[in-house]
C-alpha cells in the first residue's frame, strides 16, 4: 500500500478549479517528483498533503487524501499531528530568527510540550547529523540561524523537521535558490533521507527530478497527466502532453 | 514550441543519413567491382572509406554535444542514442565494403570461378535492407523497421546455399578452386553481416519510435 494515496482529488480555490481528480500512490522510501509549467497545481496538490490548503479562504476539497490508510479529511484528523507526520520545506528557507538550537527545538517542544534539555540536546545532534550540518554548527548552536549561509539555512529547515520524526518530507522547490554545487549536496542529502522518509518534491529543475525521483508526476491545467517510474516518464512518456513539456515543446 | 534544438535534430538526421549514402554506395560498387572485376572501382571503395570514417568521427561528436548542451529527455534522446547507434552500424557496413573490396582486388585477375548468381541476389536483398533501414529511421517508420527484421532469414538462407554449393560443388570436388572459392565464401559472409547490421539498425529504430526494446527478442517481431 502506498504512503499516500488520492483517490478522485479535486480542489477549488473559490470557483478556479485547481486540481482535477488527482489520483496517485506516493511509495514510502521513496523521492516522488510532481513537474510541471507555473499554476499546474503541483504545489497545491503538495499543499493538501499536511493541509495547508485549509489557511486559504474558500477552498472546497472532494476526494480522499489517505496516509498510511486514514483520510486526512477525516473529521477526526487532528491537524497538529497530521502535520507533525508531514513536514514542509519551502523554496527560500525561512528559519526563525532565534538561535540555531531554538529553530531545531521549537517544532519539538510544540509537539512535545515541556521536553528535558537532554533530550533536546539529543534531538538537535541527531537532527544536525543527519542533515550533515553537526560537524560545521555544533561549536556555535547559539548563534543567529539568520546568519547562516543559504544553503545551511535550507539544510537547517530540514534538520527542523527531521526533530519531531515526520513520516513524510514536501519539499517545495527546495533548491530553487541554492546554486548548482549546494543543489547537488542537498539531493546528495535527499537521497540519504529517503531510507527513513517518503519524501515529495516539487521542482521546476526537469534534471533534478530525472536526477533524484523515483517517480515522477506531470501536471498541467490542475490535472495528474502522467505518473510512473522516472526513468520511463523521462526516456519514454506515454502521453504527448508529457513529452511536449519535459522536450521544452510546450509553451 | 518551434526550437532552435528541433534545428540542430534536423542537421543530425542529415548527416546520418549522408551516412547512409555512403554506406549504400560502398555495397554496390564494391559488388559491382566483383561482379566486372573491376580494381579501379574496388580502390575507389577502398578511398573513400576516410570520408566515412571522417564522417563518422563529425556525428559521434555532434551526438555528444547535443547531449552535453540540451539534456535532451524522451524522444529527443532516444532520438540521439539511437543516431549514434545507427551511425557505428553504418560505419560498420562501409567497412565491410571495403572487405569485399579488397577480396575484389585479389580476385580480380584470375578467371572467375562461376558466374555469379546467387551473390548478386544476396546483394540486392543486403542493399534493400540497408535502404529499408535507412528509411525507416528518416521517417520513422516501424512498419519499415520491421520489413528489415523479418527479411534476415532469407539473407542467412541465401548464404548457406552459396556456403553449400562452392564447398561441395567445387572445393570438395577440385581443390585446386579452394583459392578462388574462399573469397566468394568470404564475400557470402560479408553480405549476410550487412544484413545483421540492418537488422540492428532496424531494432534501435523501432526503440527510437516506440521507447520498445526488440533487440534479443524476436518474439515481439514475430508476434505481430
Amino acid at each position: 500500500m502506498p504512503k499516500i494515496q488520492t483517490n478522485g482529488l479535486g480542489l477549488w480555490y473559490g470557483g478556479f478549479h485547481a486540481l482535477k481528480n488527482v489520483n496517485a500512490g506516493f511509495e514510502a522510501n521513496k523521492i516522488t517528483a510532481i513537474i510541471g509549467p507555473s499554476g499546474c497545481g503541483k504545489s497545491t496538490l503538495l499543499r493538501v498533503f499536511n493541509r495547508m490548503n485549509d489557511l486559504i479562504e474558500g477552498v472546497r476539497i472532494e476526494g480522499d487524501v489517505l496516509i498510511d490508510g486514514s483520510n486526512i479529511f477525516d473529521m477526526r484528523t487532528d491537524l497538529v499531528t497530521l502535520r507533525e507526520k508531514v513536514g514542509m520545506v519551502f523554496q527560500r528557507p525561512n528559519p526563525f530568527p532565534l538561535s540555531i538550537y531554538e529553530n531545531i527545538v521549537f517544532g519539538v517542544r510544540v509537539h512535545n510540550g515541556r521536553v528535558k534539555r537532554d533530550k533536546l540536546d539529543e534531538a538537535v545532534e541527531q537532527s544536525l547529523k543527519s542533515v550533515l550540518l553537526w560537524d560545521e554548527l555544533k561549536d556555535r548552536l547559539d548563534k543567529p540561524a539568520l546568519r547562516l549561509s543559504l544553503e545551511q539555512k535550507q539544510r537547517l529547515c530540514i534538520a527542523r523537521l527531521i526533530a519531531v520524526r515526520p513520516d513524510v518530507l514536501l519539499m517545495d522547490e527546495p533548491c530553487s535558490t541554492l546554486d548548482p554545487q549546494a543543489t547537488a549536496r542537498i539531493e546528495e542529502l535527499m537521497r540519504e533521507l529517503k531510507a527513513s522518509y517518503t519524501i515529495i518534491i516539487v521542482t521546476h529543475n526537469m534534471q533534478q527530478a530525472a536526477r533524484v525521483s523515483d517517480d515522477t508526476g506531470f501536471m498541467l491545467l490542475g490535472e495528474l497527466i502522467e505518473f510512473g517510474r522516472t526513468e520511463a516518464i523521462f526516456t519514454a512518456p506515454r502521453d504527448k502532453r508529457t513529452e511536449d513539456y519535459i522536450t521544452g515543446r510546450y509553451g | 514550441m518551434e526550437r532552435h534544438f528541433d534545428e540542430e535534430l534536423k542537421e543530425l538526421k542529415q548527416d546520418i543519413l549522408k551516412m547512409g549514402t555512403f554506406a549504400e554506395e560502398a555495397i554496390y560498387k564494391s559488388v559491382e567491382a566483383l561482379k566486372n572485376r573491376d580494381k579501379s572501382l574496388a580502390q575507389s571503395v577502398i578511398d573513400n572509406d576516410n570520408n566515412v570514417d571522417n564522417l563518422e568521427l563529425a556525428i559521434d561528436e555532434k551526438c555528444i554535444d547535443l547531449i552535453a548542451r540540451y539534456q535532451p529527455l524522451a524522444g529527443d534522446l532516444r532520438f540521439i542514442t539511437t543516431g549514434m547507434k545507427i551511425n557505428a552500424e553504418l560505419e560498420r557496413i562501409a567497412d565491410i565494403a571495403v572487405d569485399i573490396a579488397q577480396r575484389t582486388q585479389e580476385i580480380a585477375d584470375q578467371p572467375l570461378l562461376k558466374p555469379l548468381v546467387d551473390i548478386p541476389k544476396l546483394t540486392v536483398i543486403a542493399q534493400n535492407m540497408v535502404k529499408m533501414a535507412i528509411d525507416s529511421f528518416v521517417k520513422g517508420d516501424i512498419e519499415l523497421a520491421k520489413k528489415v527484421l523479418l527479411s534476415d532469414p532469407e539473407a542467412d538462407e541465401l548464404r548457406n546455399l552459396i556456403h553449400k554449393e562452392l564447398v561441395e560443388d567445387y572445393m570438395l570436388k577440385n581443390c585446386s578452386t579452394a583459392p578462388r572459392a574462399v573469397q566468394l565464401l568470404l564475400v557470402a559472409r560479408f553480405l549476410e553481416r550487412i544484413c545483421d547490421h540492418t537488422t540492428n539498425i532496424a531494432e534501435d529504430v523501432i526503440y527510437m519510435v516506440q521507447a520498445e526494446v526488440v533487440k534479443h527478442h524476436p518474439e515481439k517481431i514475430k508476434g505481430d
